[in-house]
């Protein structure tokens, strides 16, 4: 990440374009945060491109005064895989949706995180199809009922984080669109990652499935529904972090803090070299569990194109830069008098 | 038949100006590889060769059967040849399968090898055969030579201390001594051949030179065989050559393109038969700044091609036709993008999984139409082995000129057969450097010059930060617009920019005299077998001449007044009639057919029947 001359504000960040997702949808929030949190560590606008799909959430490159391609439904892994590819040196962030990265998009995003290029992955989790009008999508609660499923959606939910764990994703975070600090928190931290960032947003589509994260996000509640993790700090939550997560045997469950000795408390550990605690930790839902925020998992391990400049390195010590004529002329040969 | 008599005998030579022969077998007897000797051996003789590889459809078909037969046809001569022949003049064929699925295209009289060994009842059955052809007149019309190649072969090789099975395994190479003898053969190339190649394993290699030489020594000594024939070298022109099938020209003029515009390569794809090759090829060229991905699916790898493209360099993807249909909407995407993109189809038989192994010309609607929405791009097909060099050369550059995807059309055919390539010289070729935009000052992302191109300007220059997409584009600043009349503008922007490639492409040329009675009309591998028959058919006396069509889109300005020349015009591909339609569209002329969709090229005896058919009227 280079840094350019003249302090970047959020504005800066900002491409002429009029933004058009709906008042009051989540996507707002999650610009706005990522314009500051660019602007912040100073990123080069030059060397950054924002990579889409299709998707409410896919217009968001337009709205960055960066590069930017906004591509076809499910592809932006591929394509960000090219362009990483083809310039390491350039920043690339990509931008999806429930719909897009793991409907019809879910084979590539699968293989990017496999890969672990060096992308940082924005996957807007609505639970809704927004752009077509309101179809139930791949993280839909099961029994929704919607356009296309007046009777309820018969489809088990997938759930993004374990998808990305199960796939070896090295950074795994979470965020919900309006809570700022948070979301700021784990933007920063994928944006400094090496090797593939999956970050899952919670995002309230508020024309098609309004209230969705409600239980994350209502000032009353939200605590007593939701853990911010902390890398070696124990899970401790609720309204007067009164509550805390411990394991039993291989279930974590809720406990009382007063009549729980501390260190009995499972401790997070975001660098844990098995991704088991994050898988584990994925899994627990509303309501019988509080949800996790923040960085389930941040390990390090060699990046799909630092690899690949390693191999066009040796190959060019080893054969040096291609001549063509010998090219031409490998095999056997022969003269015509 | 069986007793052969090995007393040396007086040999006589006959001269011939050209030959075509057969090696089939079970696709583990290794015919693909005595196939290729045969044609190295021919080329470094001097003879001009032309080759047909035929693989099963089934990867592993059980041994024996007819499904399993794995066959390799040369066509080598004293003059300058454009096909792989019509039928052979030489049939060696390893088992009955093989024998059965490739008689019908031995000449009458033409000479008929046998692995007797091999005509066991277990062998027949699986043949189909319900008596060994051998023992009955069913094989009267042909020479036959019944020769226990595997008996042969262990013998010659057996104080080496080899296994049953590995002595065996030579007789591919016992086969190619003795056609190495009726063919008059040098035998060094393949010895040297033979020696690198097993360079680890010196019993091996030892036993592979002892098989090749109890083949040609058999030819020598057996009273069997009277005659041999000498196919002198041909008057190419003079230069260096070596041997190069279409995908591997394909690779090197990737290559070379990249080294003309100075821009490197990413190329992605997904393996599938016949296009893996140049994957293959090109994954040892990362010396020459190609970086080549195995993407996870068709679909990635043409987006993957895309994004290295919005990145400044070359993105390219190959497939055959089913990959080709996955990558359809992703084409779209870099039509409307404007980005430089190739994509090379390795055409096969279809529709849906088809004949893998088997070539047709049947994806050029594909190529042209099969995208959503007014979708133009250009496409330029390749005539033969050696001109998939040139042809994706030529496709690079008008990629980068004209910011547009183009499809590169070959086919199985073309991209696995061999031929005699005269070597270029790299500074042969002129340069056509790439430049990026850098001047925030006059950049509109599509603003475009006078040949409606328009600019190039990739991530990491300070300034020219924009954003593309699939969503159409208002002209000049390239941002969101769904306004109707921009939307007409720029449907006739675009395609007005693929119609102003005509201006690069040379004019049309036609081989033989400029009007006439018939012009056959050929594109792709077919030229080969058109330009055959033509010059047959203008030997006879008829008024015939060749059109072969390289840019199918655009087309070059003339071919309207070229067709307006003759009589007939006869369009032949292997497909039911795509280009036929295309031309009958465009120019309203009444362009006869000459189809054929049976996985196998064209033969020259086709072309002349149909030249007959219409002359007669
Ligand atoms: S439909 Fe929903 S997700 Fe889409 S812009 Fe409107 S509120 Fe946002």
């Amino acid at each position: 990440m280079t840094t350019a001359s003249a302090p970047l504000t959020p504005k800066d960040l900002k491409s002429d374009q009029e933004v058009r997702w709906c008042p009051g949808c989540g996507d707002y929030s999650i610009l706005a945060q990522t314009q500051k949190v660019l602007a912040d560590i100073g990123i080069d606008r030059a060397n950054t491109v924002f990579v889409s799909g299709i998707g409410c959430s896919s217009r968001f490159p337009y709205y960055m005064n960066t590069y930017g391609f906004h591509s076809i439904h499910g592809r932006a892994p591929a394509i960000a895989t090219g362009v990483k590819c083809a310039n390491p040196q350039l920043d690339v962030w990509v931008v999806t949706g429930d719909g897009d990265g793991l409907s019809i998009g879910a084979g590539q995003l699968l293989h990017a995180i496999r890969r672990n290029i060096s992308l940082k992955i924005l996957l807007f989790n609505n639970r809704i199809y927004g752009l077509t009008k309101g179809q139930y999508s791949p993280t839909s609660e099961q029994g929704k009922r919607t356009a296309s499923t007046p009777l309820g959606s018969i489809d088990p939910p997938v759930n993004p984080l374990s998808f990305a764990l199960g796939v070896g994703a090295t950074f795994v975070g979470r965020a919900i669109d309006v809570d700022i600090k948070s979301l700021q928190l784990v933007l920063k931290r994928a944006a400094a990652h090496r090797g593939t960032a999956f970050v899952e947003i919670y995002q309230d589509c508020n024309v098609y499935n309004h209230k969705a994260f409600e239980f994350a996000t209502d000032r009353n509640t939200k605590e007593d529904h939701i853990v911010y993790l902390e890398h070696g700090k124990p899970l401790i939550f609720g309204k007067d972090r009164k509550k805390g997560v411990r394991l039993n045997g291989f279930t974590p469950e809720v406990v009382d803090l007063a009549g729980t000795p501390a260190d009995d408390l499972l401790i997070h550990d975001e660098s844990a070299h098995s991704p088991a605690l994050a898988f584990l930790l994925a899994q627990m839902k509303f309501p019988s569990m509080p949800e996790p925020m923040g960085v389930l998992r941040c390990v390090e391990s060699t990046t799909y194109e630092h690899m690949l400049e390693d191999q066009m390195a040796t190959a060019r010590r080893q054969s040096g830069a291609g001549d063509l004529d010998k090219l031409f002329s490998q095999g056997d040969t022969w003269e015509v008098e | 038949m069986t007793t052969i008599a090995t007393n040396p005998i007086e040999k006589r030579t006959e001269n011939r100006s050209s030959a075509t022969i057969r090696f089939a077998g079970d696709s583990g007897d290794g015919m693909q590889l005595a196939g290729s000797q045969f044609t190295n051996t021919s080329a470094l003789f001097g003879n001009d060769v032309s080759t047909l590889p035929e693989f099963p459809a089934e990867i592993r078909a059980p041994a024996g059967t007819l499904a399993g037969v794995s066959g390799f046809q040369i066509n080598f001569s004293s003059e300058d040849i454009f096909t792989p022949g019509d039928r052979v003049d030489a049939l060696i064929a390893m088992n009955p399968a093989a024998l059965k699925t490739n008689l019908r295209d031995l000449v009458e009289g033409g000479i008929l090898i046998v692995n007797s060994d091999e005509f066991n009842i277990a062998n027949l059955a699986k043949a189909k055969y319900p008596t060994n052809p051998l023992e009955t007149d069913e094989l009267s019309r042909y020479q036959v030579y019944a020769v226990p190649i595997a008996t042969h072969t262990v013998e010659a090789v057996k104080d080496l201390g080899l296994s049953a099975k590995e002595a065996e395994r030579c007789k591919n190479i016992y086969s190619l001594g003795l056609v190495y003898w009726l063919y008059d053969r040098p035998l060094e190339a393949t010895i040297n051949w033979i020696k690198s190649k097993f360079a680890k394993n010196d019993q091996i290699a030892q036993a592979n030179i002892r098989a090749l030489q109890a083949g040609f020594h058999f030819g020598e000594t057996a009273e069997i065989f009277p005659v041999r024939f000498r196919i002198e070298r041909a008057k190419l022109p003079t230069g260096k050559y070596r041997n190069i099938t279409g995908n591997q020209a394909t690779a090197m003029g990737l290559i070379t393109a990249s080294r003309l515009c100075g821009k490197p390569i990413v190329y992605a794809s997904y393996p599938i038969t016949p296009a893996s090759d140049i994957l293959h090829q090109l994954s040892h060229y990362k010396h020459f700044d190609v970086k080549t991905i195995q993407a996870e699916d068709e679909i990635a790898a043409v987006c993957m091609a895309i994004g290295a493209s919005f990145t400044g360099a070359i993105g390219v993807t190959a497939s055959a036709g089913p990959g080709i249909a996955l990558k359809q909407e992703a084409v779209g995407l870099g039509v409307m993008t404007e980005l430089p993109l190739i994509i090379i189809d390795v055409q096969r038989a279809g529709p849906s999984t088809g004949m893998p192994t088997k070539p047709e010309q049947t994806d050029l609607w594909q190529a042209m139409l099969g995208r959503n929405g007014e979708c133009p791009v250009a496409v330029v097909a390749a005539a033969s082995p050696s001109d998939c060099f040139q042809t994706a050369i030529d496709a690079v550059r008008i990629a980068v000129q004209y910011m547009t995807p183009v499809f590169v059309l070959s086919d199985g055919f073309t991209g696995n057969s061999a031929e005699p390539w005269r070597i270029p010289k790299a500074a042969d070729f002129a340069p056509f450097p790439v430049i990026h935009p850098a001047d925030p000052t006059v950049f509109q992302p599509y603003a475009r010059d006078e040949r409606g191109v328009r600019p190039w300007a990739i991530p990491g220059t300070p300034g020219l930060e924009h954003r593309i997409g699939g969503i159409e584009k208002a002209d000049i600043t390239g941002n969101i617009s769904y306004d109707p009349e921009n939307h007409q503008h720029m449907v006739n922007l675009r395609a007005a920019k693929i119609d102003n490639i005509a201006r690069e492409i040379p004019p049309q040329d036609v081989y033989g005299d400029a009007s006439g009675d018939v012009l056959l009309v050929s594109w792709g591998g077919t030229f080969g077998a058109v330009r055959t028959a033509c010059d047959t058919a203008r030997k006879r006396g008829q008024r015939v001449s060749h059109m072969h069509m390289r840019w199918l889109n655009p087309f070059p300005s003339n071919v309207g007044d070229v067709l307006k020349r003759f009589k007939h015009v006869v369009i032949c591909e292997l497909n039911m009639g795509q280009l036929q339609l295309l031309i009958r569209g465009r120019f309203l002329i009444n362009a006869h057919g000459l189809h054929k969709v049976q996985g196998r090229p064209f033969m020259v005896s086709e072309v002349l029947a149909k030249v007959d058919e219409v002359s007669r009227g």
